[in-house]
């Protein structure tokens, strides 16, 4: 197994060592990438391997990171109400952003309060067998709920600005380089977690049964399966993956804003998959990075016109490349595969048809 | 002897359009049950009620002792009622192998199958049904790259692995060779030696050399019951029925 994939083990190598060789600044893109990376984990399930289409990730992922960011906001603004609430003329700390005084709480709820959301949409619309275009809808829909909510209730979330101006956390100021560091490889091994767990579901019949059930959810359940609990469960997973994803994102980037949870981000979700190719894991995760790596490159270089470099790029994948890069590879290793075969074709047969029995 | 399945005098309405219209059926053990009767009659409907796709707006139906005209599709293929559909419908992106794993007869909850291991005995199952349905050397192929017949056998496979009590079978021969056929009917019987068969078929050489007792529907409600020879001589039948098909050929 490790020899088949050692591929994947030196992509990991190589972003555990990512603090030895990128620049401070590099570094805390790459670790802003990553925590895309895992939402993009996540879609891939869902809409790589079973075929549901949401467009309303940025929700889980805004969830998670506010999660974090009210722990912050509390730790920075040491006892005293959080600036922002003084400047809404609120006089008391509500109730519930108490709780999140308490890391253990709020870290939890990074996780809970998205999967909870994720459970209660996703229960309602695939027990009464809403499907396909509707749920990609309802999911949109559920954004502008969120957004809507979060920049009308300034007082309580900080309204357009979001959370931010934090300065530590449990202690260990987030602007010095070792704890960027320490947040990075968190980052990584929470990736490489979830990319082994989710490669270990993929390959069991757990993932057969989602295969099955892209491929034709009414005849699971006259195999006797009850699609609805599976499509919950990989739903909610790809929630909480969103969550971790932006907590871990939150801790980094020092900022969270209604903005980076709206409908054009939950879009852009998607489409970081779609180059990728959504129905593989590691395709998920590199579509991420090269996506959003593109992007800030361009931004970087050409800011008149890198909008128009990322379109493009969006229009060929799905022009060119409906599998995504991991499609691309899988179609040059295959070219490969059948010239070796080709020239040892009467062998293989036989040991094909030894190996079954 | 206690009747497998009960359906006592369904009805469905379609928005008005009554495909079923108090249709009654008694199947017993180890029997096979021939359902003719020409298009549109309501055969496929009366199938779909029995395993759920379709729910019947009155009337009953009875599986041994459970009612189960409201029960979900995936509990009444718990019980042990399995259901081959018109149109092949297997998972084209899984393969054979991979097919007929998901059709095993196993606790199909969440944690069971994220926990499910593949058995010497589930395995020795799988390559003995293969074999039975003629593609085991098929076993690591993508299920869409077979043959019309060759995915109805699988499909067919998949019931046969589930180890049904009652297995509702829908124009299975369909698009299938003159062999093919043939081992099929030889199938079909074979089966009813541990369970029940309800099937529909269109075609009447194969009803003929494969039956015993048929049931005729006409416009969504059954006409009458007997041997093929019995069925052939009642009047009404000829007239709605074989008769418009013996014109035809
Ligand atoms: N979902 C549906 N909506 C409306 N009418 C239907 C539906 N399904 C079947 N019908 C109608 O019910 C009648 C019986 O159909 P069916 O059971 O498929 O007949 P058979 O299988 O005997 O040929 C037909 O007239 C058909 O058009
Ligand atoms: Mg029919």
């Amino acid at each position: 197994m490790i020899k088949k994939n050692w591929m994947y083990w030196m992509f990991f190598l190589a972003l555990f060592l990512a603090p030895f060789y990128l620049t401070e600044f590099r570094l805390s893109l790459l670790g802003k990438f990553l925590c895309f990376a895992m939402i993009a984990i996540g879609i891939s399930l869902i809409w790589g391997y079973t075929g549901i289409l949401s467009l309303g990730h940025g929700v889980y992922f805004g969830l998670g990171a506010y999660c974090m960011a009210m722990y912050l906001k509390l730790e920075a603004s040491g006892g005293r109400l959080p600036d922002f609430m003084e400047w809404s003329g609120v006089n008391n700390l509500p109730w519930f952003w108490k709780l999140f005084e308490h890391p253990i709480i709020s870290i939890s709820s990074a996780i809970i309060v998205p999967v909870l959301l994720a459970m209660f949409l996703s229960y309602f619309t695939f027990r009464n067998r809403i499907k396909g275009v509707y749920f990609s809808l309802l999911s949109q829909a559920i954004v502008v709920v969120f957004v809507t909510l979060f920049i009308g209730k300034q007082e309580w979330t900080g309204g357009t600005n979001g959370l931010t101006n934090f300065s530590t956390v449990f202690g260990f100021s987030l602007s010095s380089p070792l704890t960027q560091i320490v947040l990075y490889l968190l980052t990584v091994v929470l990736l490489l977690s979830m990319f082994l767990f989710s490669r270990w579901l993929t390959r069991s019949r757990f993932g057969r049964v989602l295969v099955a059930i892209r491929d034709s959810e009414n005849r699971v359940r006259f195999l006797g399966f009850n699609p609805t609990t599976y499509k919950v469960f990989v739903y909610s997973l790809s929630a909480a993956f969103a969550g971790i994803a932006g907590a871990m994102f939150v801790l980094q980037v020092g900022l969270i804003s209604p903005a980076m949870m709206g409908i054009i981000p939950s879009i852009e979700m998607v489409l970081w998959v779609a180059v990728g190719g959504r129905s593989s894991l590691i395709g998920a995760i590199i579509g991420a990075i090269v996506t959003n790596g593109a992007k800030s490159f361009f931004s970087e270089n050409y800011p008149d016109i890198w909008l128009l470099f990322l379109g493009g790029l969006f229009i060929a994948v799905v022009l060119f490349l409906p599998n995504g890069l991991a499609g691309v590879y899988q179609s040059v290793k295959q070219r490969k595969k059948q010239g070796e075969v080709r020239a040892n074709e009467a062998s293989s047969h036989v040991l094909q048809r030894v190996s079954r029995f | 002897m206690k009747p497998v399945l009960m359906c006592c005098s369904v009805s469905v309405d379609f928005d008005g359009f009554y495909a079923l219209q108090g249709a009654d059926l008694k199947v017993y053990p180890h029997e096979v049950r021939f359902l003719i009767g020409p298009n549109g009659a309501g055969k496929t409907t009366l199938l779909d009620v029995i395993c759920g796709k379709t729910r019947a707006s009155s009337g009953k139906v009875l599986f041994y002792s459970h009612d189960i005209t409201d029960m979900p599709e995936h509990k009444i293929v718990q019980l042990g009622i399995s259901r081959k559909f018109q149109s092949p419908s297997i998972f084209h992106q899984l393969t054979v192998w991979e097919n007929m794993e998901l059709a095993l007869k196993q606790d199909r909850g969440l944690f069971a199958v994220l926990r499910a291991k593949m058995s010497e005995a589930d395995r020795d199952m799988i390559i003995t049904l293969l074999q039975r349905i003629e593609l085991l050397d098929y076993a690591d192929q993508k299920a869409g790259s077979l043959s019309h017949g060759q995915k109805q056998w699988l499909e067919i496979g998949m019931q046969l692995i589930q180890f049904p009590q009652l297995l509702l079978l829908d124009e299975p021969i369909a698009g299938m060779s003159a062999a093919e056929r043939e081992r099929t009917g030889e199938l079909i019987h074979e089966i009813a030696r541990d369970c029940a068969v309800v099937i529909v078929e269109h075609d009447m050489d194969f009803v003929r050399r494969f039956s015993k007792q048929v049931t005729v529907m006409h416009e969504g409600k059954v006409l009458c019951e007997g041997t093929m020879e019995d069925i052939q001589q009642n009047e009404k039948v000829v007239e709605i029925y074989l008769g418009r098909e013996e014109k035809a050929c």
